[in-house]
């Protein structure tokens, strides 16, 4: 047990946990925020996206230990102000997603990725989304959504 | 008119449940509820104990809505929302009938003390099914509407318009009241004359008309609920089950010492179940490595490449689903002749949400949230796996995590409930990932035997059909052919054939449909090349159907289908199928890789007749879902499995669809307002496995007579494996 302190969605936050734990299940089960998915344990579908350092972790594989004195953002702490987000926006009118279960890491993946590239091409979307999986098949609107977004945020993250 | 066929649910319990009224009176006291009808019979029934035979949907409309005092109508539905929008486009139905705006109407969905009985989400049948009947009571609520304010406002109904809510006396809009003023306070009884009359689908101002998705905000925020998610007071503990290594498998000996020494870890055995519990899940997972367990074997001597052979071998007793003419005595004579067999594998659903629940026991009561399809029958299963009556049980569905049939069985649920009820405190059971797969309802493995015979014009005079393991769905052909027989050996329900398959079966989306299509719609195709005929003028020329010949021409147009016999080189293909109502042609570009076996599809263009279209851009969300869930069973997606043993766990093994596989869409909804609302979740997924293999034959000149269709399976067809 070890003392972790880092800035979750802003705030500080400081727990005293098992450095080893990954940071998926403090997030869900210690912390109360569930918008961050349990997919498939593996890091293989992006489920469990969420952003330390503004890059894209699968966090079922992010010990806590490593999180320490960093900056985490999940899909609770995307909208602003109560403001949505335009990659939010873009994804409700593009309508791309159903079941709603990938939607979260869909989102913090798209969102890490234009943080770095804030101009794509719609060939670099494809491949950069590649490793997040979806099941419903609501590929080809989540691809338009980032388009949108990625347009609607003129080359800023916000 | 719904076949047998269409009932996805799992039997794995009995199936009915006494609709309780009385929690739904409860509920509703605060606000006003309008009785019509009541059958006592119906009303207050209540048994400790499951009746045999299935429930029907109850027929007083009370069940089905309740306007409150503020105006605000509250649709009860015992579908859930898998993801396919009916959480919208129900709510669209109801606010059409009842005159409301659809911002007005309020769903509860799913939730087993409050909604209306129901068998279950699956079958495309929320719409085309559920749909009539929850029209029916928003047309009798309005009439009861009109009768009260023209009783209230003293003037003939004839003279009151209805709208948005409220009802006024045409000509004065100062004489007016509100539905909420109608209902204010009291509850009223009025049974209607004879049955109220639903709108004409030329007078819809709201079905048919954009509506955002309701659940739209939550999804995107991480707000929405799904089983999982849900945090009773207190918090629960994660329970992690030992499973054993394969089906069919028993546990002899078992050492749970070591994760008893685990800080807050609690151990439970009951019976055959040994779990362990903690507050953190991944610590429960770490205590779940630590059971010690030996298990003896008892797998079936089947694998994933012999199993073809048992299916024909071990077939159950056939039933003739459809015939006509004379096949025993056919004789060839001039026609050309053709004998093929196809094949398709064990496939899973793999929703990204894994079966997941949360049970809480209070005063003797057991509620659990589950991401099930099917919460009635799963209440169903909890009162008797438990021995709890009805009103001991609340089965809630928040959202789930998609389900593509996989969630009409849902032992988790049970599991949640039994360990909740064993240690006192409210338990969460949410799959890992193998034990997803190892649960999982597969999609049977099956095999077809196709005979079929086309005379010197290029009609088709005989069509054998033989299916094992995929069941009738799908199974009858829609061609116009003198003589015929398809024969059903075996279906995917799994019912009766206990030992044929060696894990569970089940439905999954459009379920026999899928391998049905693939195998009569390579066929057809296999017939037209030897026939040296265009495969579209091959079909148009042995069709009757005007709905096919409907949705064939209309794809053709959009596509820009230009007439040439397969092989032509251009990698194009063609395939159609019937599903839920709905008639559905697909046609595509593929790019075929030589070397590698790799196919790449370029381009899908969907017709479809699905009757009247209640959400046109919910319509459009599940073709494309069809079309890009299609990618993984025509390609890549086949259960390895040796024995009892399922050897797929994970997404490493088990590739779905990514985001570089899907193909430019294009989808034409055929206007058939004549027709009434077809299903519209299923039906395009049907044709895509026999699409491809056509466009790939028409490629390169190899027939794959396999699903999926890997690369290996495509180089072997092509001579080079």
């Amino acid at each position: 047990m070890r003392t972790v302190a880092f800035t979750l969605n802003g705030k500080p936050t400081r727990l005293t946990v098992d450095e080893n734990r990954m940071l998926l299940w403090v997030l869900r089960d210690d912390l109360g925020l569930t918008g961050t998915k349990f997919g498939c344990g593996a890091t293989l579908c992006g489920a469990c996206t969420v952003l330390v350092n503004n890059e894209a972790v699968r966090s079922c594989a992010t010990p806590m230990k490593t999180v320490d004195g960093k900056k985490i953002l999940t899909i609770e702490g995307l909208a602003a102000d109560g403001k949505l987000h335009p990659l939010q926006d873009a994804f409700i009118k593009q309508l791309a997603f159903q079941c709603g279960f990938c939607t979260p890491g869909m989102i913090l993946g798209a969102y890490a990725f234009l943080l770095e590239n804030p101009k794509p091409t719609r060939a670099q979307i494809v491949e950069h989304m590649d490793d997040h999986l979806c099941r419903c098949g609501a590929h080809v609107r989540i691809v338009s959504a980032v388009e949108t977004a990625a347009a609607a945020m003129k080359g800023g993250a916000r | 008119m719904i076949r047998d066929d269409d009932n996805e649910l799992v039997v794995d319990g009995p199936t009915t449940f006494p609709v309780d009224r009385r929690d739904f009176l409860k509920l509703t006291s605060t606000g006003l509820l309008v009785l019509m009808a009541v059958d006592p019979a119906h009303g207050l029934q209540e048994t400790a104990r499951p009746q045999t035979g299935r429930q029907g949907a109850p027929t007083d409309v009370n069940a089905y809505l309740h306007i409150g005092a503020d105006n605000r109508v509250t649709c009860f539905v015992g579908k859930v929302e898998l993801g396919q929008g009916s959480m919208t486009s129900l709510a669209q139905l109801l606010a059409e009938e009842i005159d409301v705006p659809l911002t007005s109407v309020d769903i509860v969905m799913g939730d087993t003390d409050v909604c209306p009985w129901d068998m279950g989400t699956f079958g495309s049948l929320s719409i085309r099914s559920f749909g009539p009947i929850l029209r029916d009571a928003g047309a009798e609520a309005r009439a009861v509407l009109l009768l009260l304010a023209s009783e209230r406002l003293q003037v003939p109904i004839d003279k009151l318009v209805m709208k948005a809510g409220v009802i006024s006396v045409a000509g004065d809009a100062t004489k007016k009241v509100t539905y909420g003023q109608l209902t204010d306070g009291k509850r009223i009884e009025r049974k209607l004359e004879q049955k109220a009359t639903v709108k004409p689908v030329k007078a819809f101002t709201v079905v048919g008309s954009p509506a955002p998705r309701r659940d739209a905000i939550e999804k995107v925020t991480g707000s929405a609920k799904y089983a999982g998610d849900i945090v009773p007071p207190g918090g629960a503990l994660h329970a992690r089950i030992l499973r054993p290594p394969a089906h069919g498998a028993t546990m002899t000996s078992v050492d749970t010492s070591a994760a008893e020494k685990v800080p807050g870890v609690r151990v439970i055995k009951d019976g055959d179940m040994v779990a362990v519990l903690h507050e953190h899940r991944d610590e429960a997972d770490m205590a779940l490595a630590l059971v010690k367990a030996q298990f003896t074997r008892n797998d079936p001597p089947v694998d994933n490449a012999t199993i073809f052979d048992h299916l024909v071998k071990n077939a159950p007793k056939g039933q003739q689903a459809a015939a006509g003419g004379d096949v025993a005595g056919f004789a060839a004579g001039g026609a050309q002749m053709f004998e093929a067999t196809y094949l398709d594998s064990y496939m899973a659903h793999a929703p990204m949400e894994t079966h997941s629940a949360v049970a809480v026991v209070e005063n003797g009561k057991v509620t659990v949230w589950a991401g099930t399809q099917t919460p009635f029958p799963v209440k169903n299963q909890i009162m008797g796996a438990l021995r709890l009556p009805a009103d001991k049980v609340r089965v809630i569905t928040p959202f789930v995590g998609g389900g593509f049939g996989g969630k009409s069985a849902s032992r988790q649920a049970v599991e949640a409930a039994r360990l909740a009820l064993l240690t006192g405190k409210p338990v969460r059971v949410v799959f890992g990932r193998d034990e997803e797969f190892f649960y999982d309802t597969f999609r049977p493995a099956s095999v077809m035997k196709i005979k079929s015979a086309i005379d010197a014009a290029g009609v088709i005079s005989l069509w054998d059909y033989q299916v094992y393991a995929a069941g009738e769905r799908g199974a009858a052909h829609f061609y116009d052919i003198a003589n015929h027989r398809t024969m059903v050996y075996g279906g995917w329900s799994g019912a009766g054939t206990a030992g044929y398959h060696p894990f569970a079966i089940g439905p999954w989306r459009a379920p026999g449909a899928n391998t049905n299509a693939f195998g009569r719609e390579s066929h057809i195709d296999v017939m037209a090349a030897k026939a040296g005929m265009d495969p579209v003028a091959f079909r148009l020329k042995n069709l009757k159907d005007p709905r096919m010949i409907r949705t064939l021409t209309a794809a053709a147009k959009t596509f820009g289908w230009t007439p040439k016999a397969a092989q032509s080189g251009r990698g194009v293909g063609v395939a159609c199928g019937i599903d839920a109502g709905t008639y559905v042609t697909l046609m595509t570009e593929v790019a075929v890789d030589k070397a590698t076996g790799h196919v790449q599809v370029k381009r899908v263009v969907c017709a479809q007749d699905q009757g009247v279209v209640v959400n046109r851009e919910g319509s459009l969300q599940q073709v494309e879902g069809c079309i890009t869930m299609g990618l993984g069973y025509t390609f890549s997606e086949e259960i390895r499995f040796k024995g009892g043993e399922v050897l797929d766990k994970n997404f490493d093994t088990y590739a779905l669809p990514r985001f570089s596989w899907v193909p430019k869409i294009e989808t034409v909804l055929i206007d058939a307002p004549d027709i009434a609302a077809a299903g519209c979740g299923e039906p395009a997924i049907v044709p895509m496995g026999a699409v491809v293999a056509n466009a790939i034959y028409d490629a390169v000149g190899a027939r794959v007579t396999q699903l999926p269709m890997t690369p290996a399976r495509v180089k072997r067809a092509m001579g080079r494996g």
